[in-house]
């Protein structure tokens, strides 16, 4: 019977120091029941204390914007606390910034529910939800960006045209660990059983090689979400609107939404960028908006035509076609100017720019950074 | 048989002549990564210090009493590691629930050590040597401090490299290891004074 010697050994070691961890945890880490008073009296629940704040607001329903999952990495999980929890602990520090510290704001991922607090949160964060959804269709738009389409079953979602949900990618092949990735949804708000993204497949990328190689119709994802502030003021101000890539996405829900919703005079100038032919998408759907929004106009530019590829549209990068239209095409005469710019971070500081100097102020520049 | 070393001595060679980063180069990853402030560096050293010394310890009575009995050394790597991972994350526990402000320095980087290969090295050294209960304690709580000093002084000379003109391909990791070798060549001179294994 010798040969059972070591393995109840080793087990028995192992059986104890987990039953020390389990009674230490039970013992030291047992704070009761607390209450968490969301936006003063809004929403109170009362939860066992003892797990991140993230984690404990999930489990009851109410889930914050995070990409990371609670490891402490993406910095969005932000939420303001009222009551006081104690110091800024070192992982919190580097996300936030001078003015955030300022207003108590701090990562929920990071700090513990240990006594009765109070946070708020946006007034829209309510709205959020995890939707088990269905891929019904995938389409390829370009050699490189896909149009998924998936369908809520029996939920239904309200959105703001211009906001974004979180995708959760399960594990697959060497990545070991469940990954969310932001997406804006292209889909119009009306459509309230359906969710439409735009993924473009970034080399390496987690989430879009998996979207790109693995997802298959009919398969069940996770969303999270809407989240995200990308949206039209109610204002009359003049639309300038720049995208590239699948920068696509909150424009057309945008546009569509303003169709569904009948507000067609409001003048919009949409520049999309590209580089070819090959990069161009929905040029008919958005050419076909022209005739239904009344003062829309869209101009699509590739800053690399080919020769022979029968482009006759504006040629040159984005930020000349726009300065150019700003300068010569536009009426900007006693007009105001909001700019919406969503693609890659060094196209939008371009843009930002070009609008600057055409006096748009920045307080009327709104845009959704692809991190 | 356990070697006759006064452990007093052990102590002192332990910080300076033996240091288990700059002679072993034992725990080398939560070193280079959190010495850029002075601040983290401390509390780093202190847990690192702490964690050593109790688990060389209840790793020492567990050998002993538990392992040389049955005859199952050849067990020690693993048994070592879940006695290492169990002390800290209880450790962890136990410092969040009765101080907050030690939590604040030092339980943070318990999560982080508990992977430290110093910890396990200095475990697998103490049986490697044969060393007793106090010698065990001495080599384990030197080579805790010895740490600490040697953190304590990177964050310090990080300070002044910060300022100083480093080439653009050496800068981060590259300079602080080269940094770690002249540090450890430093060291080397103390090897005159005292010369205890």
């Amino acid at each position: 019977m010798d040969f059972l010697v070591a393995p109840i050994a080793v087990a028995g070691i192992a059986g104890i120091m987990a039953t020390l961890v389990a009674l230490v945890d039970m013992v030291a880490n047992n704070y009761g029941e607390v209450t968490i008073d969301v936006n003063e009296g809004k929403k109170e629940m009362t939860v066992r204390g003892g797990s991140p704040l993230l984690l404990t607001l999930s489990t009851e329903g109410l889930y914050l914007p995070s990409a990371c999952g609670g490891r402490g990495s993406c910095g969005a999980c932000k939420c303001r606390i009222i009551s006081d929890i104690g110091p800024y602990l070192p992982t919190e520090i580097p996300y936030l910034l001078p003015e955030e510290l300022k207003q108590n704001i701090r990562l929920a991922c990071q700090i513990k529910v240990k006594t009765n607090i109070g946070i708020e949160i946006p007034e829209d964060l309510f709205n959020v939800k995890q939707f088990s959804a269905t891929v019904t269709a995938i389409k390829d738009l370009t050699y490189d960006i896909k149009e998924v389409l998936f369908e809520l079953g029996d939920d239904t979602i309200d959105f703001e045209a211009g906001k974004y949900v979180q995708l959760v990618i399960p594990p697959y092949d060497k990545i070991k660990e469940s990954t969310q990735r932001a997406y804006s949804m292209s889909s119009s708000p009306s459509n309230r059983n359906q969710i439409e993204l735009l993924v473009r497949l970034v080399p390496g990328g987690i989430a879009t090689t998996y979207v790109h190689q693995h997802l298959e119709v009919g398969q069940k994802l996770d969303l999270i979400g809407p989240f995200g502030d990308f949206c039209r003021t109610a204002s009359d101000a003049i639309m300038l609107c720049i995208a590239g890539g699948s920068g696509m996405a909150p424009f057309k829900s945008m546009f569509y939404d303003m169709l569904d919703k009948d507000e067609t005079n409001r003048e919009i100038w949409y520049f999309f960028g590209a580089r070819t032919t090959k990069d161009m998408f929905y040029l008919d759907e958005m050419r076909e908006l022209e005739k239904q929004l009344s003062d829309y106009h869209f101009i699509p530019a590739l800053s690399e035509p080919q020769e022979g590829d029968g482009w006759e549209g504006p040629t040159g990068l984005i930020t000349d076609v726009l300065d150019r239209y700003l300068k010569e095409t536009i009426e900007t005469e006693g007009k105001v100017l909001e700019g919406y710019l969503c693609g890659s971070p060094g196209m939008i500081d371009a843009c930002n720019r070009v609008m600057n100097d055409n006096g748009v102020i920045q307080d009327n520049v709104y845009y959704d950074k692809f991190a | 048989m356990t070697p006759q070393i006064n452990p007093l001595i052990l102590l002192f060679a332990s910080i300076f002549t033996g240091n288990i980063l700059l002679t072993n180069f034992l725990g080398l990853c939560s070193f280079i990564s959190i010495s850029r402030d002075m601040k983290s560096a401390n509390g780093l050293g202190l847990a690192v210090t702490v964690v050593l010394t109790l688990t060389a310890l209840i790793n020492w009575a567990v050998m002993h009493y538990i392992l040389i009995p049955l005859n199952l050394m050849v067990y020690r790597y693993i048994v070592f590691i879940i006695v290492i991972a169990a002390t800290v994350q209880m450790l962890e526990m136990i410092i969040d629930r009765v101080s907050p402000a030690l939590y604040m320095t030092l339980g943070i980087f318990l999560p982080l050590i508990t992977v430290n290969c110093a910890i396990l090295g200095v475990a697998l050294f103490m049986q490697i040597r044969n060393y007793g209960l106090l010698q065990t304690l001495a080599f384990s709580f030197g080579s805790g401090l010895g740490w600490w000093l040697a953190i304590i002084a990177l964050a310090a000379i990080q300070k002044k490299i910060a300022r100083a003109p480093v080439p653009a391909g050496l800068q981060g990791p590259g300079i602080t290891l080269i940094t770690i070798g002249f540090m450890a060549l430093a060291f080397i001179g103390f090897s005159g004074m005292l010369n205890v294994s």
